[in-house]
């Protein structure tokens, strides 16, 4: 069973919940990326909240999930805590991954989440690998590879969703359609009428749902799910949703008009369930503040978390190469111990007072050089 | 193919005389029956045996579900190795040729090599990829490739081509109880190659470790595969006139520089002969590493064998010309020696 059950009030609550922590983490996160906080390079889930979190509802929560480049909504709908995120993000030692992946990479393999991922179309690999794994070891679990739009064109997806319905593997494939891969729409990249029709060319189920309705996501991937682990293989559900904001963020977005977003937002999935929810009388407006105001907290929290959680010392760039370190990264890593600055984490509140002694010198190589960075409206 | 005995060696654990072929087999066959979560997936591996015949009667004996014949889908099957080590079992993958790399690169050098690091440390990749290079069959380009210098130089993986039958064993072993993503290069002309090998289930032949094949005062060479055997006959035929010291390298991510290192300051003079393309290679990482530590034991330049930068053609003249040889280690060592 799903950890929040759907099926029930206080479930769709969380799922509300969930949602609205997806929107407000991501706006928080695009304003700290225009800020100059957060380095590299960020994608943001606005609009598709309920793609992830519906899916997310159908699983339980030991399954598995391999995600994208554009990952947050999927960690937050998977039960990853916004606050080790947020630190990821800003490069922190703290951070999910201990600063070493980002907003690209985060993972919880524990947690059953394999990893946002910076190549499009390897995600579905590495859910056919999970579930082989399940498979082989008689496990009742499934994987869901998540996947969008552009995904579908590349070679190793095919390969993946072929792997896996031949073995008749616990595998689901949720292809995220969001109509763009990167600034190209979708209807020139792909000569099908849905992604799910794709489905045929395995001999498995392909379904095609609102991806702006999250129950119409829960209940197909619910339904996947369940033939998953009856043994009869993979399915392949196609979400039709939108992103809100760019590829990424700044992104000047020349391929699409502001009309063409106000028709999607009007049908936002976290408006139309709140107004679903009240007309059932299982949320009052009042009640749905006070939960918004809660998320906004918690994301401010995240934020200030993050933001003075401590960095990595430098010899820790050596640690985690392999599960056996080669003499070949050792001799670096001593080295690095053995420098004044090597091995010392300095967390960024307690280090205020060196920073004004030092010019902010530490400031500007945590957060890495400015060049290389997308556009965005940065200071 | 070569099919010459190995050189008699003492050894102080009980061995059995048998092939490359039949060392590699013995290893997988031991590391299924050891470990439940260990199995093989490739191309044709089961009941076709492999097509160069290393699993053999495998599929027999352990079935579909541990020797698991994949659809020609390199790409879809090395991630899903890949995603089937992050959690929770120790696949086995059988790369036909090595130049398929090519057609799973993306898995390897984005996903494999780069999932434990990236994510921290909080991912486990025990990953085998046992593949075969190399030419001399008439094998033509697509399919006689020596790429063991990509993944050895691609951070996050390590890398292994043994010359023996023993090493063979030993590291294939090694490499499968490794919880790191480890590749095992096997040289395809000399799986009918004989040598001892220990038949103790426990031998391992620890990755990093380099094995003097041959002892001498004289010159060091450095080789793997086809040619560690090959200059260790070098080294007898010209024994009256040279003592030359023979190190498999065994290992090539990580590399045991000490081992190598020790015998150049014995030796004073190094040869590396390795059968990759010569341009920023192999050859060029022994010879860095060897200026490194024992630049001022060196008594004259040190030379590479390897191939000359072209790929491997398929007609046997052309072949010959650019396969390096035990002939043109011997060369070398006489433009030292």
């Amino acid at each position: 069973m799903a950890d929040f059950d759907i099926h029930s009030t206080a479930g769709r609550l969380e799922a509300l919940r969930r949602m609205l922590t997806i929107r407000a983490f991501d706006e928080e996160a695009g304003d700290r990326f225009a800020d100059g906080e957060i380095p590299g390079f960020v994608h943001l889930y606005i609009g598709e909240e309920a793609v992830g979190v519906g899916t997310c509802a159908a699983l339980d929560p030991d399954d598995y999930i391999a995600s994208t480049h554009r990952g947050h909504g999927h960690c937050i709908a998977k039960g990853l805590d916004p606050k080790y995120m947020m630190a990821e993000l800003y490069g922190k030692a703290e951070g999910y991954c201990n600063g070493k992946g980002g907003s690209m990479h985060i993972a919880d393999v524990d947690a059953g989440m394999l990893g946002a991922n910076g190549i499009v179309g390897a995600g579905p690999p590495m859910a056919t690998g999970a579930a082989l794994s399940i498979d082989y070891q008689d496990r009742d679990q499934v994987a869901v590879g998540f996947l969008g739009d552009g995904a579908v064109a590349q070679g190793q997806v095919h390969e993946a969703i072929n792997l896996a319905s031949t073995w008749d593997l616990p595998a689901v494939f949720v292809v995220e359609n969001n109509q763009y891969g990167e600034g190209t729409p979708v209807e020139k990249q792909h000569n099908v009428d849905n992604l799910s029709d794709t489905a045929q060319a395995y001999d498995i189920p392909g379904l095609t749902v609102d991806g702006m309705d999250i129950t119409a996501v829960e209940e197909g991937v619910a339904e996947a799910r369940e033939r998953a682990t009856a043994g009869e293989g993979p399915t392949l559900v196609e979400a039709e949703t939108y992103r809100y904001r760019g590829h990424y963020e700044g992104d000047e977005e020349p391929y699409r008009d502001d009309a063409e977003i106000q028709r999607w937002k009007d049908r936002d999935p976290i408006d139309s369930f709140k107004e679903r929810l009240i007309d059932r009388g299982e949320l009052t407006e009042e009640e749905f503040d006070d939960l918004q105001a809660e998320v906004e907290a918690e994301i401010e929290a995240a934020v200030e978390y993050a933001q003075e959680a401590d960095r990595p010392t430098p010899d820790e760039a050596y640690d985690d190469m392999f599960a056996e370190m080669p003499p070949e990264i050792e001799r670096f890593a001593t080295a690095a111990r053995a420098r004044p600055d090597g091995g010392e984490r300095i967390s960024d509140s307690r280090s205020s007072s060196a920073q004004s002694s030092d010019g902010g010198e530490r400031s500007s190589s945590a957060h890495g050089s400015d060049d290389g960075r997308q556009g965005g409206d940065r200071r | 193919m070569t099919a010459h005995a190995e050189p008699e060696r003492e050894l102080e654990t009980e061995t059995e005389t048998m092939t490359v072929r039949e060392a590699i087999r013995q290893a997988l066959r031991e590391e299924l029956d050891r470990d439940e979560d260990v199995y093989l997936v490739g191309e044709d591996i089961g009941r076709f045996g492999g097509v160069l015949e290393v699993t053999g009667d495998l599929w027999e004996e352990f079935g579909d579900e541990r020797v698991r014949d994949t659809p020609i889908s390199e790409a879809g099957f090395m991630g899903a190795a890949t995603g089937a080590a992050a959690t929770g079992t120790r696949p086995v993958v059988e790369l036909m040729f090595s130049d398929f790399a090519g057609v799973s690169m993306e898995q390897i050098m984005n996903q494999m090599a780069k999932m434990r690091y990236m994510f921290g440390g909080k991912a486990e990749m025990p990953v085998t990829v046992r593949t075969t290079e190399g030419g001399g069959m008439g094998a033509a380009s697509q399919h006689s490739g020596t790429i063991h210098t990509w993944i050895a130089h691609f951070p996050g993986l390590k890398a292994v081509a043994p010359g023996t039958a023993a090493a063979a064993k030993g590291l294939t072993k090694a490499a499968i109880r490794s919880n790191d993503p480890v590749f095992v290069f096997e040289n395809k002309m000399i799986y009918e190659q004989q040598g001892a090998v220990p038949t103790d289930e426990d031998f391992t032949v620890p990755i990093g470790e380099a094995a003097i094949e041959r002892e001498g005062d004289d010159v060091t060479v450095v080789a793997t595969q086809r040619l560690v055997g090959e200059s260790v006959q070098t080294a007898e035929s010209i024994a009256d006139d040279v003592d030359v010291e023979v190190i498999d390298a065994r290992s090539l991510y990580p590399l045991d520089t000490e081992t190598i290192v020790e015998s150049v300051e014995k030796t004073g003079r190094l040869i590396v002969a390795d059968e990759s393309p010569l341009s920023y290679g192999t050859h060029a990482e022994i010879v860095a590493r060897v200026q490194e530590e024992a630049f001022f034991s060196l008594d004259a330049p040190i030379q590479r064998v390897g191939t000359p930068d072209t790929h491997m053609p398929f007609s046997p003249p052309l072949e010959q010309e650019v396969l390096p040889s035990g002939e043109d280690v011997r060369e070398a060592i006489e433009r030292v020696a």
